[in-house]
């Protein structure tokens, strides 16, 4: 027996080690330890001999056994693993391509976000927010605004009038807005209300259509001071710097008395060459409006100002041409929009300006 | 305005610079748009004198003229037709910056000969407009002298005039706000009486209520030259063009001092003078060489053989002065502000008197400007004049305000002593007597009630002291916004999320477009271009002609949405708020992975479905095959709350795209927010979620049906089998085809079931199945497909 062992064990092992698959391994296995294998042949002819050689034959032949399985099981993970290695070769894919197409994200007009930004730091001033009609009729947008017919200054609104009526006209100003709120007749009054105004002009800084944001408080204390101070602390948090300078330039609206437009100084105005701004105009209400609304003038008082969304927003982010905004130019929209997530917070900074754009 | 600061300084007594007077005006509300310093930018030109001139080689109107510049010789090829040996005018070098083209001067070839330098008209350098030829200066100087020495320099302010301020349409009036703020002193100009020698053979009468007073003066025997050079100076500095002394004279008056006049060639007037109302179509030929037809209720100033100025806008041509003028009729009247602006407005006439009269001319100043207006006639005309001709009376200018000086620290917050708001008033001409205020005649039109008072006062002192109160909310506002406000906000964030860009675009349109949405026919009357001149009914023929423009510009793949108003009354208000999307093209770019497919009816149904959850809709909603007809018949619908259309959705109607000439498919949707009911107010705690341990299973059924029954129903009936156990049912197939009859479709859906309580037994199922197959059947038509 010591003699077949001596023979079968090279042939086994080159055998093992020649295998070139799992397939043929296998093959190997059954040949040797399998029901009719050779090793198998072997063991049960153990019984065949005498019982005192039974027992050192049983140990060298085990020993081989063990010795052929191991063998295998070496070989077996030797080519499981190169299976795998070269079928993971074979998967391999070019992952410089691009990735699957999905819907792309889509923006916030600047507009909008400005809005939203104004509306954010109003809000903690206490203000509400109101809105009014596109169409206006005379009363809301001038006379009731002081603004008689032929009044000098109806002539520095270039104003829309509406086919086959003479009363009806597309708003020049928000301020339509402060007649509606007042006429309710619930006092005090502290709102904001932004919308679309129209004037008949069209060139590099004016847009028949544009936006403007108005803001009115009426009570019984509110003075040009307070004014000064919602203003400043606006335009502070809107440019979202201290460096900002604010300068009252007296005015003429016939609906505010005294009346000023407001230029802002500072960082802003330097960074486009010039020393002041003008951004936006503001006073305290006239009498004559407040009576208009049957308000007691000498019993209530306040401010409003009004400005323009756009030009806050070409302002601060400096986008040059106002006729591009109202385009729909896809490119333009995803250059200056913003991502739907960037919702203006105190918390987090007006402008996030994050993410994939 | 323009004004020159030596006119200025008639008025002003002061020792200010311009720049600080520039900032003064514009710290009182008188805004200095420009300071111009003609003497800076005439500083690099000297006098040059040409010495030798013959004619260009090469070209017939041109000269190469030999220029003396007092050291040397220069070549100057020039075309003015005006220039002669022996001519001193304005010499421009190589280098020096020629005001007119704001660019630095350069040596150059003009038809092949060398030219080194440029002899100026007077366009060129900034004086006026003239550029019939180079500058004569007519000098004694010898060439080399700066220019500056011979041309008179000026500052002049351009200030912009705000309209309540009629009074600073004028020097004067300007000077005197100036005085009150300390920067100067008020220099009157007091006008000396001018009694007349003989009875004016014209006479004046008045029978338009719109003129209230007329005075009239004849003066005989002047002489029309041009006017002395200090005036023209003057004027050309305002920007107006001297003409001859007598209407020199008006001019310099109606900027001088806010007094606007005028003066008639006597002898071309036939009879007396009327200020009365003009027959409807009465023609006047007009100064500013227009022909006007005027309509009644327009003020003219007639003579008997018509219309022969209207008044307070414009002269006629047919009885202006001349060089020939011997004998003048001279004007001082006052005209109602308002009848000024409507008669303005209405014959679209311009003129420097206008501007004035309908902002208020000094309504005490009648008199006085007649007697000015004389003085310098005689003094620069000569003549003799006559008495004066009076019609009507001065209008009722005086008014008196009960002033409480506390309203200057209520409407301001500013603590400002009494002597110094009584100074300021009385500075700007203000009489003031305790709390008695009275408002100069120059102010009648501007100053009323006490707000007007704080106005001037504040306006003088300033804001230096002014304090910054903050204002902050009383109480923290639980939400700033109104519910419809927070969900226009919601929905521009949930669309912008679906891959949709925000546009904004005009609330008008083209009517010629809008007919095709549903057109209301409001339009506006007086449109900024033909193509806008609608209020736009829809919100998607915008954003269709967004699509367009893109496509032009090479991007096919549009993904825009607008939230905005459209219109649907003339009245205030009758506008409703609708978020509108449109999608074009492919769905995604074209892809090595994937095939792209174009945008479909279901895209926009997506869009709007989720644009109705993100402005929290109720949830039973239900979709019907009706839209309007800018969209596909077969490929569009409604979603609705009952009968109420709360938004429609489809593939636009190739029709339509081809009006808008677009070329590849485009689906939109229109959510109307405001037909979307508010959710109904209730508490912030969400129900409670049962979370079964028992597992859900699914069964596939297939039915077969007519192909024009509506899916939604199968699922319906399906759901509605029993409502407890039934969580969802999904479509997966939809199939018509060869192995169906003609006319029928087959759908496949996968319906999902939770046992509720204990697991299912295969009986139980096959029960829950068949009441599924039959109430389908009852309620559809539909078979179970075999």
């Amino acid at each position: 027996m010591q003699n077949q062992i001596n023979t079968m064990k090279p042939e086994l092992l080159a055998a093992i080690d020649n295998a070139a698959n799992l397939q043929a391994l296998d093959e190997i296995r059954v040949a040797a330890l399998g029901k009719s294998g050779r090793i198998t042949a072997l063991m049960k002819n153990l019984g065949t001999l005498a019982p005192e050689e039974r027992k050192a034959a049983g140990q060298i032949l085990n020993t081989f056994k063990t010795e052929i399985a191991t063998a295998l099981d070496a070989k077996k993970q030797a080519l499981e693993t190169a299976e795998l290695n070269a079928r993971l070769a074979n998967e391999s894919v070019d992952v410089t391509l691009p990735i699957r197409p999905e819907t792309t994200v889509g923006r916030i007009h600047p507009v909008s976000q400005v809005m939203e930004e104004m509306l954010t730091i109003f809000a903690q001033m206490g203000f509400d927010l109101a809105e009014g009609p596109d169409i206006e009729d005379d009363w809301h947008n001038f006379e009731a605004l002081n603004i008689p017919p032929s009044h000098p200054s109806r002539q520095m609104q270039a104003t829309f009038f509406m086919d086959g009526t003479t009363d009806k006209i597309l708003r020049t100003q928000t301020s339509g807005v402060q007649i509606r709120t007042m006429e309710k007749g619930k006092l005090p009054i502290k709102i904001v209300a932004p919308g679309r105004t129209y004037r008949c002009d069209y060139d590099a800084t004016h847009s028949p259509m544009f936006h403007q944001i108005e803001g009115l408080v009426i009570d019984k204390t509110t003075n040009l001071s307070h004014l000064k101070g919602v203003l400043e602390e606006f335009m502070k948090l809107f440019f979202e710097t201290d460096d900002v300078a604010l300068r009252f330039r007296p005015s003429y609206f016939p609906f505010t008395e005294p009346s000023y437009e407001a230029d802002v100084g500072g960082a802003l105005a330097k960074a486009i060459g010039k020393e002041w701004i003008e951004l936006l105009g503001c006073g305290m209400v006239h009498p004559q409006v407040l009576r208009n609304c049957g308000i007691d003038p000498t019993e209530y008082q306040g401010f409003a100002f009004g400005c323009g969304i756009d030009r806050f927003a070409m302002l601060k982010y400096g986008i040059p041409d106002i006729r591009s905004f109202f385009e729909a130019d896809m490119r333009w929209i995803k250059h200056y929009g913003f991502l739907p997530l960037d919702v203006p917070t105190i918390t987090s900074g007006l402008s996030m300006n994050g993410g994939r754009k | 305005m323009k004004l020159a600061l030596s006119w200025l300084k008639q008025y002003l007594k002061t020792d200010a610079t311009p720049v600080e007077i520039a900032e003064k005006l514009t710290a009182i509300g008188l805004e200095v748009e420009e300071v111009i310093d003609n003497g800076k930018a005439l500083a690099p030109f000297i006098i040059g004198e040409i010495k030798h001139k013959e004619k260009h080689p090469n070209a017939d109107r041109l000269n190469v003229l030999t220029v003396w510049t007092g050291k040397e010789n220069l070549q100057i090829v020039c075309g003015a037709p005006n220039c002669y040996v022996g001519m001193k005018s304005v010499l421009a070098r190589p280098g020096d910056l020629i005001p007119k083209f704001n660019e630095k001067l350069e040596k150059g070839v003009i038809r092949g000969v060398e030219s080194q330098g440029m002899m100026c008209a007077e366009d060129e350098i900034g004086l006026g407009t003239d550029h019939e030829g180079i500058m004569d200066l007519k000098t004694d100087k010898p060439a080399g002298t700066p220019v500056t020495e011979v041309i008179p320099c000026e500052v002049v302010f351009d200030v912009n005039v705000t309209p309540n301020r009629g009074d600073c349409f004028g020097v004067k009036g300007i000077a005197r706000d100036l005085a009150a703020t300390g920067i100067g002193e008020f220099v009157p100009n007091e006008v000396e009486e001018i009694r007349g020698t003989f009875a004016s053979p014209i006479t004046v009468t008045i029978t338009d209520d719109n003129c209230k007073q007329f005075i009239g003066r004849y003066i005989r025997g002047v002489k029309n030259g041009p006017s002395p050079a200090w005036m023209q100076e003057r004027l050309i500095a305002a920007g107006l063009r001297p003409i001859s002394a007598l209407v020199d004279i008006t001019n310099y008056l109606n900027i001088g001092a806010c007094r606007p006049l005028h003066v008639f060639d006597a002898d071309k007037l036939t009879g007396n003078l009327v200020v009365r109302s003009a027959h409807a179509g009465e023609k006047l030929a007009a100064l500013d060489e227009k022909e006007y037809t005027l309509s009644e209720g327009q003020v003219v100033i007639a003579d008997d053989a018509g219309a022969q100025s209207i008044g307070g806008v414009m002269g006629g041509t047919p009885t202006g002065v001349t060089g020939e003028t011997v004998n003048v009729f001279l004007e001082a009247a006052w005209f109602e502000p308002l009848s000024i602006a409507k008669t303005g407005r209405e014959l679209n006439a311009e003129s420097d008197s206008r501007q004035r009269y309908e902002r208020g001319v000094d309504p005490a100043s009648n008199l006085a400007g007649n007697h000015e207006a004389t003085r310098l006639i005689l003094d620069i005309c000569g003549g003799e004049a006559s008495e004066i001709v009076m019609a009507g009376s001065e209008p009722t200018w005086q008014q008196t305000i009960d002033f409480d000086w506390r309203e200057v620290k209520r409407l301001t917050g500013m603590d400002i002593p009494l002597d110094q708001m009584v100074l300021i008033l009385e500075k700007l001409g203000f009489t003031v007597k305790g709390n008695q205020v009275s408002v100069p005649s120059w102010r009648f039109n501007d100053v009323h009630e006490a707000a007007d008072l704080v106005e001037e006062i504040i306006r003088i002192y300033g804001l230096d002291t002014l304090p910054a109160n903050t204002m902050r909310a009383e109480k923290l506002p639980i939400t700033t916004l109104m519910p419809a406000q927070k969900r226009e906000i919601a929905i521009r964030r949930a669309l912008a999320a679906r891959g949709l860009c925000q546009a904004l675009t005009w609330s008008f349109m083209d009517s010629r477009l809008a007919k095709y949405f549903g057109s209301k026919n409001i339009r506006i009357a007086n449109p900024i271009a033909s193509d806008l001149d609608e209020m736009r009914p829809s919100l998607v023929p915008n954003l269709l002609s967004a699509v367009k423009r893109n496509s032009d510009r090479g991007i096919k793949d549009v993904q825009l949405f607008e939230v905005g108003p459209e219109f649907y009354s003339l009245v205030p208000g009758e506008q409703r708020l609708v978020a509108c999307g449109v999608r074009a093209g492919s769905w995604t770019p074209k892809h090595w992975l994937e095939a792209t497919r174009s945008v479909d009816v279901f895209d926009a149904k997506a869009d709007a479905l989720a644009a109705l959850a993100a402005i929290d809709a109720p949830a039973n909603l239900q979709i019907f095959r009706n839209a309007p007809a800018w969209y596909h018949p077969g490929r569009s619908g409604s979603i609705q709350l009952g009968k109420n259309i709360v938004a429609v959705f489809g593939e636009i109607h190739p029709a339509i795209l081809k009006v808008f000439d677009i070329k590849t498919p485009v689906c939109a949707f229109e959510v109307y927010m405001d037909a979307v009911p508010m959710p109904k107010a209730k508490g912030k705690t969400i129900k409670a979620i049962k979370l079964s341990s028992l597992m859900p299973l699914t069964r596939d059924f297939a039915f077969v049906m007519d192909k024009d029954t509506d899916a939604s129903k199968v699922v319906a009936a399906i759901l509605n089998t029993d409502k407890n156990l039934i969580t969802d049912v999904s479509v997966f197939d939809v199939y018509e085809g060869e192995h169906l009859e003609p006319g029928k479709k087959s759908l496949a859906v996968q319906v999902t079931i939770q046992p509720t309580e204990k697991t299912m037994t295969d009986a139980e199922i096959e029960t829950l199945s068949t009441q599924i197959i039959n109430l389908v059947q009852r309620h559809t038509g539909a078979v179970l497909r075999t």
